[in-house]
């Protein structure tokens, strides 16, 4: 097979992969969710209530595509596309098996956080462009939140990039071979799995969304497919966090026995149900609360934790 | 009628007060009545109100520190008035003294159509919704009130509905229309302007933002809306518009027999099924003259307090789910199936079992409801710790709740709170124990309270009193008396049926009562339980008619509500909907 037609397979069996793993998922977190709340969850249509998300696909689809008379409707259209885009994006440079990987970036953890860092201008614009004052009120905590984890999210990589010596995640990944970087830098794992909850405005950091508050939040106005596409983009987004941190902190697909993809799934499947176990457990923080357990909690952490790494590494010369 | 006529009642039992007054305003300023609940009852004239209501709350020795209920009654179309003074309106102000363990009705003659009173707001704060339901309810006037406007009907609404002339029923009424112009000057009457409200559409250098929650919001539990003035998050200001839920269940029993309205006020407190029966009923009894056999009264207590562990079940799940927990509501929930599950075996319904009847229950309990009940008794009480662990020691929802909402408790009287809103402020004030009704002296529980008034203390309040009541249901099992579930007096309804086919008297008797229902001899008494939310109390006139002459309904969830802008003020949206969540109310017990 030519070079080219290998990549267009990687890249359409990435795409396909990962919607088959989004929508799936919506299956798995109501199911989860349903077996820790003592109740059923989805399980009338299909075996296992598996068609669920074909019957909600269905659905969607066929909804009238409305936009609201008050909006800004080109940004309101585009605001969606864009979260889904940077999403869909940051999977390029991730490393799923050493042959499988859309792009190898030497600087693929930079990609990531920029492309990260494009997903809130989606946020901001969906709220602005819906002119709801709960949409606007939501896009304003997303904005806040997002921005401010987005450091100590960053802040937290440089530890691995200092251990692993690249931005490259598969170097990072070959880097672990003896160990995983989720025993040096446990700190740094923890902070960083927060702050890719937040990240993905998930409780407990779904302000921009809190329906006990906000209603909806920033996606008060969408519904049909461009709501699908936030709703997607979340699950998409959780995946997202977890093949990270599996790949920065578990030794992406390296592990014994079994073939490496199957390693990565399994480390990713255990992360996602983190996602969700987290969702199913606890109430949501004030904003303000949130803000100060950021700024005063995690990035002292973060700090002492880059500091103790270069000091470590200092020392090993 | 075997009863005594009201006529000759026992002297009142806090009767010290009115010799007190008539020596401070004069013999011909202050006349007493007697009232078949024993409440102090006194009659005066409107320029005098105000006065002698200053003098109860502040100068009085042990004064009378709440604003306990304030209602009015056309007593134009009334039959059996028994030797009091002439009136149109009166004007009912119903005090409680928390030193005395006791209420004072004070009553204020109203002649002629368009009658007024004096404001009493600068006495109590709390009197403000209760004056504007009387301006929306009667067409009575309230001078010097801040903003005498409709609060449960909407602005625009013709007549003033528990007047005596105005319809009860659809069909006295003509054809309903809508025309489109009329809907759209109705909707434009609900747009907010905050000038109605004292608020200031600019800041210093800034507009403030208004946002409107309710009242279809997730937030809320019902209907209710609330208007905030908002600077970024923070709460500048707030007003409540309350009335969407209201469906005039005063006037209703105006037009029901005294037993048909029973299910009626099951829906009252939506949550409290036959908590709502039990003030009713034992103000039917209390005018009858009736006691309840010792069987009833049990069963009684058994079902009431089961239903606050229902009602308490659905307010700790709520909670927490508005502060984003997502869990713990379904956990609760299947609880409360649980509990509905033994109330449908004894009374066949659910939420609404209407199982209560004047001098007893519907029917004798079944076969087995022992079992049902001890399994209950042994299932709640470790879920309960389950959920302290789960809810009460998490430490976000600790941050989120407590120094939230806060109030004292010399604030929760001046506002009306009762229940477990006051008693989360330290105050130990439950009826149960301070005036036991129904058979509560029989019964060894204890009354929890809380320390600082914020919505973490509110939770922690409700949650013990479930572990109380649970207390109270293990005694019922225990010591279920035997004998009979309703009362052999003739008026209890529907009446015995044994005798009614060995002789003629008594099948009249039977048929009559349970064709027209009984006649409720002349008087007015009002009873008031410790109902899961707070005080409930059912003020009933009989001008001994089959029907009720005026039932008022005193909601806990009324005066709290209008709390809201008190202690939400300086905070953040945020904290509205846990102060909402911890107010435990029911928004058919707002606006009944």
């Amino acid at each position: 097979m030519s070079p080219t037609a290998t990549s267009v397979l990687v890249v359409v069996g990435v795409l396909f992969g990962l919607f088959t793993i989004a929508s799936g998922l919506i299956w798995v977190e109501r199911r989860l969710l349903a077996l820790w709340q003592d109740r059923y969850g989805p399980n009338r249509v299909g075996p296992f209530g598996l068609l669920q998300v074909v019957a909600d696909m269905i659905k969607i689809l066929s909804k009238e595509d409305w936009i609201p008379p008050f909006a800004d409707k080109p940004v309101f259209v585009i605001a969606p596309a864009i979260l889904m885009v940077v999403t869909l994006l940051s999977f390029a440079v991730i490393p799923f098996t050493p042959l499988i990987q859309v792009v190898d970036l030497n600087i693929g953890l930079l990609f990531f956080l920029g492309m990260s860092s494009l997903s809130v201008y989606s946020v901001a614009l969906a709220g602005w462009s819906s002119n709801n004052k709960y949409a606007l009120l939501g896009s304003m905590r997303a904005v806040g939140q997002m921005l401010s984890y987005e450091v100590f999210m960053g802040l937290s990589l440089m530890g691995v990039v200092a251990l692993a010596g690249s931005f490259g995640l598969r170097e990072i990944v070959e880097a672990q071979k003896t160990l995983w970087f989720c025993v040096p830098q446990c700190l740094a794992l923890v902070v960083f799995f927060i702050g890719g909850l937040a990240e993905t405005r998930r409780i407990p950091f779904d302000l921009p969304e809190a329906e006990n508050e906000l209603v909806a939040g920033y996606h008060v106005e969408y519904s049909g497919m461009k709501f699908a596409m936030f709703f997607l983009s979340e699950y998409i987004g959780i995946t997202l966090i977890s093949a990270l941190t599996v790949t920065l902190f578990f030794g992406g697909w390296l592990g014994p026995w079994l073939p490496p993809l199957v390693w990565f799934l399994l480390k990713t499947f255990i992360l996602i149900g983190l996602f969700i176990l987290i969702r199913a457990a606890l109430p949501r923080p004030r904003y303000d609360q949130l803000m100060s357990f950021g700024w005063k909690l995690m990035l002292p952490l973060v700090l002492l934790n880059l500091l103790a790494t270069g000091g470590w590494l200092l020392a090993m010369r | 009628m075997t009863d005594t006529p009201e006529s000759k009642p026992a002297a009142p039992d806090g009767a010290g007060i009115i010799p007190d007054l008539q020596r401070r305003f004069g013999t011909d300023a202050i006349v007493p009545q007697p009232t078949r609940d024993r409440i102090p009852t006194i009659w005066t004239g409107a320029d005098r109100v105000g006065a002698i209501l200053r003098y109860l709350k502040q100068d009085v020795p042990q004064p009378y520190r709440m604003l306990y209920d304030l209602t009015a009654i056309d007593e134009r179309d009334r039959a059996a008035r028994q030797d009091q003074p002439p009136s149109d309106f009166t004007v009912v102000y119903h005090l409680l003294s928390f030193d005395r363990n006791e209420d004072l009705r004070v009553k204020v003659a109203l002649r002629g159509e368009s009658g007024s009173v004096p404001t009493v707001t600068g006495l109590w704060p709390a009197a403000n919704w209760y004056e504007r339901e009387l301006w929306d309810m009667f067409g009575i006037a309230v001078d010097g009130h801040p903003r005498l406007t409709r609060i449960l009907l909407p602005p625009w609404w013709e007549g003033h509905p528990l007047r005596k002339d105005h319809p009860a029923r659809a069909t006295e009424m003509g054809p309903f229309r809508m025309p489109p112009h009329e809907q759209a000057a109705m909707e434009s009457d609900l747009t907010f302007r905050p000038e109605d409200y004292g608020m200031t559409r600019r800041g210093d250098d800034f507009d403030f933002m208004f946002l409107n929650v309710g009242p279809h919001h997730p937030g809320t539990h019902g209907l209710l809306r609330v208007m905030l003035q908002l600077d970024g998050q923070q709460i500048v200001d707030l007003a409540c518009d309350i009335g969407y839920h209201h469906r005039g269940a005063e006037k209703m029993g105006e037009r029901q027999s005294w037993h048909t309205f029973i299910p009626y006020t099951d829906r009252v407190d939506y949550l409290g099924g036959v908590m709502n029966n039990f003030p009713y009923v034992m103000a039917v009894e209390a005018l009858a003259g009736i006691e309840p056999p010792a069987r009833a009264k049990v069963i009684r207590i058994m079902l009431a307090e089961l239903f606050r562990i229902i009602s308490h079940l659905v307010f700790y799940g709520t909670f927490s789910q508005d502060l984003g927990q997502m869990s713990p509501v379904f956990y609760m929930f299947t609880d409360r199936e649980r509990a509905l599950d033994i109330v449908e075996a004894i009374t066949g319904a659910r939420m609404h079992p209407g199982w209560f009847r004047i001098g007893g229950v519907a029917q004798d309990l079944p076969d087995g409801w022992e079992t049902l009940v001890r399994d209950f008794l042994a299932y709640l009480p470790p879920r309960l710790k389950e959920y302290d662990r789960e809810v009460l020691h998490n430490r976000i929802f600790k941050a989120r709740t407590q120094g939230i909402g806060q109030f004292t408790t010399d604030e929760a009287i001046e506002w009306g709170a009762t229940g477990p809103m006051l008693r989360s402020t330290g105050l130990e004030w439950d009826y149960r124990k301070k005036r036991p009704y129904g058979g509560y002296d029989q019964f060894d529980f204890d009354i929890p309270t809380g320390r600082n008034g914020d919505s973490y203390d509110r939770a922690v309040v409700h949650i013990e009193e479930m572990r109380q009541s649970l207390r109270i249901i293990e005694q019922c099992l225990n010591h279920m008396p035997a004998g009979e579930y309703k009362s052999r007096n003739s008026l209890a309804t529907p009446p015995r049926r044994d005798g009614a086919l060995r002789d003629i008297e008594t099948l009249i008797d039977h048929f009559i009562h349970t064709s027209w229902g009984p006649a409720v001899p002349p008087g007015e008494a009002s009873v008031a339980v410790e109902a899961t939310k707070g005080l409930n109390s059912y003020y009933l006139v009989s001008d001994g008619n089959v029907e009720a002459y005026r039932v008022r309904i005193r909601t806990p969830s009324f005066p709290h509500i209008q709390m809201l802008p008190m202690i939400t003020r300086g905070l953040t949206l945020s904290d509205l909907i846990a102060i909402l969540g911890s107010l435990d109310y029911v928004l058919a017990d707002v606006d009944r």
